[in-house]
């Protein structure tokens, strides 16, 4: 199942700046994409207001979840957004 | 005649009709059903968020920079997926649009506020994204700013969104008035820059009639409503006099009886230096490169380096040209110098030097850089390094510019430990410069960002003007450059305490040199002294202003 648990580096968590670039890189692609605290409820990771209600915050963990034509690549740029300090 | 009082934070005056911010949009009654078709109504719900989305996301466009990112955040949210099928649920239930959207935010409202801190203080910007939606359905005006007005109004509100700033010039508002705010906050900075008079902090005003003349006076902090003729002519004619025309090449700063105080400008880049010329800086009193830094995987080349100060440099022939070495961590964190760890506190954490003290090799090639920009240029560079915290911090810069043969090495203060062993300091530096911001951040323990503590922050606070005194004692050159400077009363007392130049927004120098020009220093220590025996930060203020008789 295509997925990542990545650790999220941004010193602000995944707010503010950070948030809005997942937010608009997770939008553009044409299929479903989810975000979630390790064990927690996903959410779709298109939505601004659920990712900030999930307040993740600098050095958390997360997994992304996406299926179908390009999620690998997807999930690689998503992890890559969150993964810069 | 009535008469208000508030905080006058950026001086001039200003004269026009009230435009009085209408607040909240009215809740939508709970209950309130659509009759007939969802479907419809869902579109119609969408629609509306379609259209609010778009018009933030023009404004941001229009307005460039800082506020293009914050507007295209808010569109987002207008946007949202998770929104618009709570949206559409709701009206399925048979919930009309307006009350769904109500309800919808209502939700996301609980959990961030829920959340607090910096969450928490989004809740205003759901708030308003909401209202705009919610007037769209409705049909009633958008809460927010009329379109441009036959002549420029007053801008009167509880407090000023981003959102309804961002657009703003003088053409269109003649001043500020606010209910709430403080002198750091948003719009007294807004205002600032755009050389608007305003007043915040100014209790009643929210309740003032629309469309009263009101005459606002934002040296004094005092609001005239319905003024007669006879006391608006008088009091616009005093405010022109005390800004004056720019000469082509005006004197330098300095008291009525000629005690030189160097007034310089703040600039983040070359694109900075026109306006500083056109307002007559003498210098440059803080050289932020950290623009030069951000949003990039690498260090800028040294060549890259080198351009860009060498542009800042030949623009001030013959003058000081302040540079602040890289100020990178806490909230201007770079990828390429990331931290040892998770730092709980990146405000406590490693900043400023203490970031460069763990990358040498970053600062010895901005101090190369700055050495061969300087070569063949005649302006007199000086180089100062943020967030030191003690008298080995200090050698260890000075040890470091000297190696790159750079022979004015400074310190900015801003931490208190820093201020209270300035001399030790003095020892080592050529020259202090005082930001106020931090060094207020860190002596009250108030993070700087946190709106709910900006009494903290009020430059006035008489622990503040301690601290500072103490540095402009250390017995060498000690400047400011945080906002305290650009504010004209209180620039007259930072001189009386001997501050030896105010480095501030340009377009705040005309202001001060006329305050400064006013008075004499005698009349300036006597502010000073009398602010610092001050409690509290308003007596303070009032304390100084009754011995500056020539800002009344």
């Amino acid at each position: 199942m295509p997925e990542r648990k990545v650790i999220v580096e941004s010193q602000v968590g995944l707010h503010a700046r950070p948030a809005a670039t997942f937010v608009q890189t997770a939008a553009k692609a044409a299929i479903d994409v989810t975000v979630a605290k390790p064990g927690g409820e996903p959410v779709s990771a298109k939505s601004i207001l659920s990712i900030l209600a999930l307040d993740v915050r600098h050095g958390e963990a997360i997994v992304i979840h996406a299926e179908g034509d390009g999620a690998e690549r997807l999930l690689d740029e998503l992890a890559a957004i969150v993964s810069v300090p | 005649m009535e008469r208000l009082a508030g905080a006058g934070v950026s001086p001039g005056a200003g004269y026009g009709p009230a435009y009085v911010m209408s607040g909240a949009v009215q809740e939508p009654a709970p209950g309130t059903r659509h009759d007939g078709d969802p479907a419809a109504e869902a579109v119609r719900a969408a629609a509306a968020m379609e259209r609010v989305a778009a018009e933030l996301e023009a404004r941001g466009e229009a307005a460039g920079g800082d506020a293009k990112d914050v507007l295209a955040a808010q569109a987002m949210i207008a946007r949202d997926p998770a929104l618009s099928t709570d949206v559409t649920t709701l009206i399925g239930a048979g919930t009309a649009a307006e009350r769904a959207v109500f309800e919808a935010f209502l939700h996301y409202r609980d959990i961030l506020s829920g959340i607090g801190g910096y969450l928490g203080a989004r809740v205003a910007d759901l708030d308003d994204i909401r209202d705009r939606v919610i007037a769209e359905l409705a049909g009633v005006p958008m809460p927010g700013l009329p379109r441009p007005a036959g002549r420029p109004y007053v801008l009167v509100a509880r407090d000023l969104a981003p959102a309804d700033t961002a657009l703003l010039s003088p053409d269109v508002v003649a001043a500020f008035v606010t209910e709430e705010g403080g002198p750091t906050g948003h719009t007294a900075i807004l205002a600032r820059a755009m050389g608007v008079p305003a007043v915040v902090a100014c209790p009643g005003a929210a309740s003032i009639a629309p469309g009263t003349p009101l005459l606002v006076d934002g040296a004094t902090g005092v609001v005239r409503v319905a003024p007669s003729r006879e006391e608006v002519t008088a009091t616009l004619r005093a405010a022109r006099e005390v800004v004056p025309v720019m000469p082509a090449a005006p004197a330098p700063g300095a008291t009525s009886d000629g005690h030189p105080v160097a007034l310089l400008a703040n600039i983040g880049g070359p694109g900075d230096v026109p306006s500083a010329l056109r307002h007559g800086a003498e210098g440059v009193g803080l050289y932020r490169t950290e623009l030069l830094f951000l949003d990039r995987g690498e260090a800028p080349s040294e060549e890259e380096q080198i351009a860009a100060y060498r542009q800042v440099l030949t623009a001030f022939p013959g003058r000081t040209v302040t540079v602040r070495v890289l100020d990178a961590g806490a909230d201007k964190p770079l990828s390429f110098l990331p931290p040892p760890g998770r730092e709980p506190n990146p405000a406590l954490g490693r900043r400023g030097l203490r970031v460069l003290r763990a990358y040498p090799d970053v600062l010895a090639v901005q101090l190369r850089a700055l050495a061969r920009a300087a070569a063949g240029t005649s302006a007199v560079l000086r180089v100062m390094a943020p967030m030191v915290a003690t008298a080995e911090d200090a050698s260890w810069f000075a040890a470091a510019c000297e190696e790159a043969g750079l022979t004015c090495a400074g310190v900015m203060i801003e931490v208190p430990a820093a201020a209270l062993r300035a001399a030790d300091i003095a020892a080592v530096a050529g020259f202090l410069s005082v930001g106020t911001n931090d060094l207020a951040q860190y002596a009250f323990a108030a993070d700087r960002e946190a709106g709910a503590l900006a009494a903290l922050q009020d430059p006035w606070q008489p622990a503040l003007l301690d601290l500072v005194a103490m540095a402009a004692a250390a017995g060498v050159p000690c400047g400011v450059c945080g906002e305290a400077g650009a504010d004209p009363a209180l620039a007259c007392v930072l001189a009386g305490l001997g501050v030896s130049s105010l480095s501030m927004t340009a377009r705040a120098l005309p202001w001060v040199r006329a305050a400064l020009a006013r008075h004499t220093l005698e009349q300036c220590r006597a502010a000073a002294a009398a602010a610092r025996a001050a409690r509290t930060p308003g007596e303070a203020r009032a304390a100084a202003r009754d011995r500056l008789p020539g800002l009344a």
